[in-house]
């Protein structure tokens, strides 16, 4: 193998821009709203979309706000149609994402004759290539900071308003009684999240956003019974996805026969075996260690892996 | 805009070349609306997503060996295969997360969509290396395309579509309490693990034969947004699947043929459009559960409930000034209703208003307000049906109290006027039992 | 049909009024004219209520009478079709700091990643406001609230390990947390073992001895009279409202479970109960 810095920057900014989406994503996992990284990793296209025809360029800026709006309009379309309309919040969730990518991509295909604009580049990014466009003469490549700035500001968002994500995760009727308004926290949150997806999707795909949004802190969850442990082993988690991801990327194609493989794809596929291991071994919820507990001591009210 | 002769060639399935396309994705979207329905009222909605994001390695995986094999790897069948593999893969861990961990069903969900996609991703940027990975279009499964379709591709995929409606349609009343009760059902001696794979399967091969024309992204719009629009026409099932397969069927063939006469309009995209369409004219509109019928029914309940009060706390204070002698129909002052009711001044005038657009009130004076001859019978109406209704409840109800309408018209036509006569007794005769109870604000009167 | 109806007017039995009473502004809970409408029917009518101070109040009534429905209505967490709810004479908006609230226990997830300690520390989230972490002193408060329900032992235990009554008790802690002066409680007895009952009780008692108001939606008949010392008879309307032994009698039962038979005949064993 062959390790260059150039592959140091590649994991360092996979690993940014996991951390920086594990972070909400532990509480899009606790309301129960995981499909929501789905929705808005989707949605974002017609926002790409309609700020790329508006401006002519791929300049950032415009495509930020113009993806970043896309993400909480699916928010609010979603508690719309489920509240109005009576509807289950999947339901919902699927008509409004599917409604917007379609819209998006009708309109990326109109365009397609002058516009270098794929929606391949949305789903894949090109995290291989961005320690190519650095920052002036600092040498740091544009994408660490972008994903290092949202990962700074989640966290920074999440430690000041950690109480009240808190209450509002668990008891969403005690924060409205209680004087801190759930809708406000529930619309940082997907804003949160539209924002994180974005600056993603350039440089690294939304497949890591998708991943990363969930995979992480679900094994959190299965490690951990504190809330703040869980945060800290889902952006570790989140991290150590990256690193291995990137490994993987170089290491597994020549097993098959083949040249590379995308570093983003690897990185979920990562995320899914860090879990798999917690799903396996973690000391309170792994199913070996159930089962070891249940051969190896009195009856506990553990629930029947494998039944219903 | 394309001629209308063409317009009309393509909606009518004349032409040879866009009509395979046309009745597939028809088809597909007769089907996916029938299995839709069940997977909406099972709550498992986005379960479809994540399964067609599962479908995409065994794609991939199914091209590499179908090239290792010495084949082509273009075979519509084999992609297919391995997609309904991969997706089943995909299913069983769904399942397995939820019933040994405690993680919930989006977790699940979430889990299987973005890690098989990404091994999905991984594995396609593999495999397009390997000669004719480009001309087998892998990458078309994502986003769907619109491609002139070989017969027995259409062959395929009409077949898949029409088991799957047939089986949908026969296990009706199993699904059915599958979805409204599985503990119930399962209760019951029904094999509710079976079914439930075989509707998950019955998605999956939805899924999969939908994955080259609309795309992976998409698909799960076909399960998801027409049964979601069926269910504002209908509150039961036969006529919700069969409305939904409707829907379904008209935005695959609406949006097939629209993509097919504009170019560059992609297929699955054109058809989600026109399944939003039909669900937001259905969310807003249908008479049953639609948005704005619903808000028009909640206006005329208040300004039902608005009425009533108006009317029962005149007639009130009708009765205190009568002070036990007949209730006559007097001028009063305002103040008095306000003393009864919360209505702000706005409100107010809001009900005097409609009161004097009823012709329930001759005359507001300043400040005096005095019932017309209908407007003082209205209100002993009303206040005596209340009564009644008072009376039956704590004399014989026996039902559930949300189904009592307190409006006057019904209650002779519900309790009879046997039963009237006799609950007016009641309210004749105090010894018997005080005619309205006694509450602790005799004129609000409960 | 219609004229029928006229002419019975005419027989109409003449209702004596009264002048209705001034609720003085310190009444920890007054509602007036409160009705509430879900979909296409009202829940509650006409409710007209005045709490007194320091009082243990039970609300009883039958399945779908609206008892939860009226103590969601008073803490702004459903619309009211029409009147209001005062607390010592303000908007609940005004009076948040009063009110401390114990919803049903289904309606949080047990399994989410928080001590008994973290949850009991939710109720001084208001004192503390936007931004604040909690204090070491507000803990400390948290743990004695805790200790005042007997459970101080399981602080550091993750929620979803406490059994059911141990689960209503960080409710309670929780609310105690809050320092109010009126507590409101849906079915806090609700599938709980009789330790936790009884402990539940003797809180409330103290509550009570302290000056206290609580609400307390309550379902098991048989223990109305013992437990409280005020009840409101609720079935969409209040029925009846008053000092629990002059409230709490056949006739209002009747009028409260209407032809619920065997509903009553659990009250006229409750009754039975209490004369003996």
């Amino acid at each position: 193998m062959n390790w260059t810095s150039f592959d140091t920057w590649i994991v360092v900014i996979g690993a940014l821009c996991a951390m920086a989406c594990a972070l909400p994503g532990c509480f899009l996992v606790l309301r129960k709203m995981s499909m929501m990284g789905d929705a808005i990793s989707h949605a974002v296209l017609p926002g790409l979309a309609i700020a790329f025809l508006i401006t002519g360029t791929r300049a950032s800026v415009p495509m930020f706000f113009g993806a970043a709006i896309a993400g909480v309009l699916t928010a609010l379309f979603t508690q719309w149609i489920s509240r109005f309309g009576n509807v289950d919040r999947g339901a919902a969730m699927g008509i409004v994402f599917t409604t917007l990518f379609a819209i998006g991509l009708i309109m990326i295909r109109q365009a397609a004759d002058n516009v270098d604009l794929d929606p391949g580049c949305v789903l894949y990014g090109a995290i291989e290539l961005t320690p190519l466009d650095t920052v002036g003469s600092t040498g740091i490549p544009r994408a660490a900071l972008v994903n290092g700035g949202v990962l700074l500001a989640n966290l920074v968002i999440i430690l000041v308003l950690f109480k009240e994500f808190k209450l509002g995760a668990f008891d969403s009727a005690l924060a409205d009684t209680l004087g801190f308004s759930s809708q406000f926290l529930h619309y940082l949150l997907m804003t949160m999240v539209a924002v994180t997806t974005v600056a993603a999707f350039e440089s690294v795909g939304s497949i890591i956003v998708i991943a990363m949004l969930i995979v992480p802190p679900a094994t959190a969850l299965l490690l951990t019974r504190k809330l703040p442990a869980m945060l800290l082993i889902a952006t570790v988690t989140a991290a150590l996805s990256a690193l291995l991801g990137h490994l993987g990327a170089i290491i597994v194609p020549p097993w098959f026969g083949f040249q590379t493989t995308t570093t983003s794809g690897m990185i979920a596929l990562a995320a899914g075996v860090l879990f798999t291991l917690a799903w396996l071994f973690s000391p309170i919820e792994g199913i070996l260690v159930k089962r070891w507990h249940r051969n190896h001591s009195e009856p506990e009210e553990v629930p029947e892996p494998g039944g219903a | 805009m394309p001629p209308f002769q063409d317009i009309l060639e393509v909606i009518l399935l004349q032409n040879y070349n866009t009509r395979l396309v046309v009745l597939s994705t028809t088809m597909l979207g007769i089907a996916a609306g029938l299995i839709g329905s069940f997977l909406l009222l099972r709550k498992r909605s986005l379960m479809g997503d994540a399964l067609s994001h599962a479908t995409l390695p065994g794609v991939a995986i199914a091209f590499a060996v179908m090239v290792s094999l010495g084949g082509t790897g273009k075979s519509l069948p084999g992609l297919l295969l391995g997609a309904t593999l991969s997706g089943v893969a995909g299913i069983l861990t769904m399942l397995l997360i939820r019933n040994t961990t405690r993680l919930r069903d989006d977790v699940a969900m979430g889990f299987v969509l973005s890690v098989f996609f990404g091994v999905g991703v991984a594995s396609l940027q593999m495999v397009q290396s390997l000669p004719g990975a480009s001309a087998a279009g892998l990458e078309s499964f994502i986003y769907g395309k619109t491609a002139s379709m070989v017969q027995s591709d259409f062959l395929l995929i009409a077949i898949v579509a029409g088991v799957a409606s047939l089986i949908s349609l026969a296990l009706l009343k199993e699904f059915l309490l599958l979805c409204f009760d599985d503990a119930y059902a399962s209760a019951q001696g029904w094999p509710t693990l079976a079914l439930d794979i075989l509707l998950l399967g019955l998605v999956t091969a939805v899924t999969v034969i939908g994955l080259q024309s609309v795309g992976l992204i998409l698909v799960i719009a076909f399960l998801i947004t027409p049964a979601t629009a069926a269910r504002f026409w209908t509150q039961r099932l036969l006529p919700m699947l069969l409305l939904s397969a409707v829907i379904g069927g008209i935005s695959g063939w609406l949006g097939a043929s629209i993509s097919a006469l504009t170019p560059n309009l992609p297929a699955g995209a054109v058809i989600v459009l026109v399944a939003a369409t039909l669900f937001l004219i259905s969310m807003l509109f249908a008479p049953e559960r639609g948005v704005f019928p619903r808000i028009f029914r909640h206006a005329r309940l208040r300004k039902k409930v608005d009425r009533q009060h108006f009317l029962r706390a005149a007639y009130e204070v009708l009765e205190s000034t009568a002070d036990g002698e007949k209730v006559a129909n007097v001028p009063f002052d305002l103040s008095r209703l306000l003393d009864k009711r919360t209505w702000t001044p706005h409100q107010l005038k809001q009900i005097l208003r409609t009161a004097r657009r009823e012709d329930h009130i001759e005359s507001t004076g300043p400040g005096k307000i005095l019932l017309s001859e209908p407007g003082f019978g209205e209100a002993a109406r009303v206040t005596r049906n209340h009564r009644l209704w008072e009376t039956y409840l704590i004399n014989y109800a026996d039902i559930a109290p949300s189904h009592v309408d307190r409006d006057a018209d019904l209650v002779e036509h519900i309790l009879g006027a046997e039963l009237v006569h006799e609950l007016e007794k009641y309210l004749d005769d105090p010894h018997l039992s005080p005619p309205v109870p006694p509450s602790p604000h005799p004129l609000a009167d409960a | 049909m219609h004229n029928e109806s006229l002419k019975s007017q005419a027989t109409f039995p003449p209702k004596s009024t009264e002048p209705r009473p001034e609720h003085p502004p310190e009444v920890p809970l007054a509602i007036h004219d409160l009705t509430v409408a879900y979909h296409r029917k009202p829940v509650l009518w006409d409710i007209e209520l005045n709490i007194p101070e320091g009082k243990l109040v039970g609300i009883v009534g039958p399945n779908g009478a609206g008892k939860s429905t009226l103590l969601k209505a008073c803490l702004d967490l459903i619309p009211k079709t029409s009147g209001w709810a005062h607390i010592y004479g303000k908007p609940y908006k005004k009076a948040r700091h009063l009110v401390a609230y114990v919803p049903q226990r289904e309606s949080v997830d047990w399994d989410f990643p928080v001590s008994a300690l973290d949850v009991v520390a939710m109720g001084a989230y208001r004192r503390l406001g936007w931004f604040r972490r909690v204090t070491k002193e507000e803990s400390a408060k948290a743990l004695h609230c805790l200790e005042q329900v007997g459970i101080d032992h399981l602080a550091d235990r993750q929620i979803s390990q406490l059994s059911g009554g141990q689960q209503q008790r960080v409710f309670l802690a929780r609310a105690l947390m809050q320092d109010a002066e009126l507590y409101l409680m849906d079915e806090p007895f609700a599938a709980v073992d009789a330790a936790t009952e009884e402990a539940i009780v003797a809180l409330l008692r103290k509550l009570s001895d302290q000056g206290k108001t609580c609400l307390v939606v309550h379902h098991d008949l048989a223990t109305v009279t013992t437990y409280f010392d005020w009840l409101v008879l609720l079935n969409m309307r209040v029925v009846a409202d008053g000092p629990a032994e002059t409230t709490f009698t056949r006739e209002n039962l009747q009028k409260t479970y209407g032809g619920k038979l065997n509903l009553l005949e659990k009250a006229a064993e409750a009754l039975r109960h209490t004369i003996n």
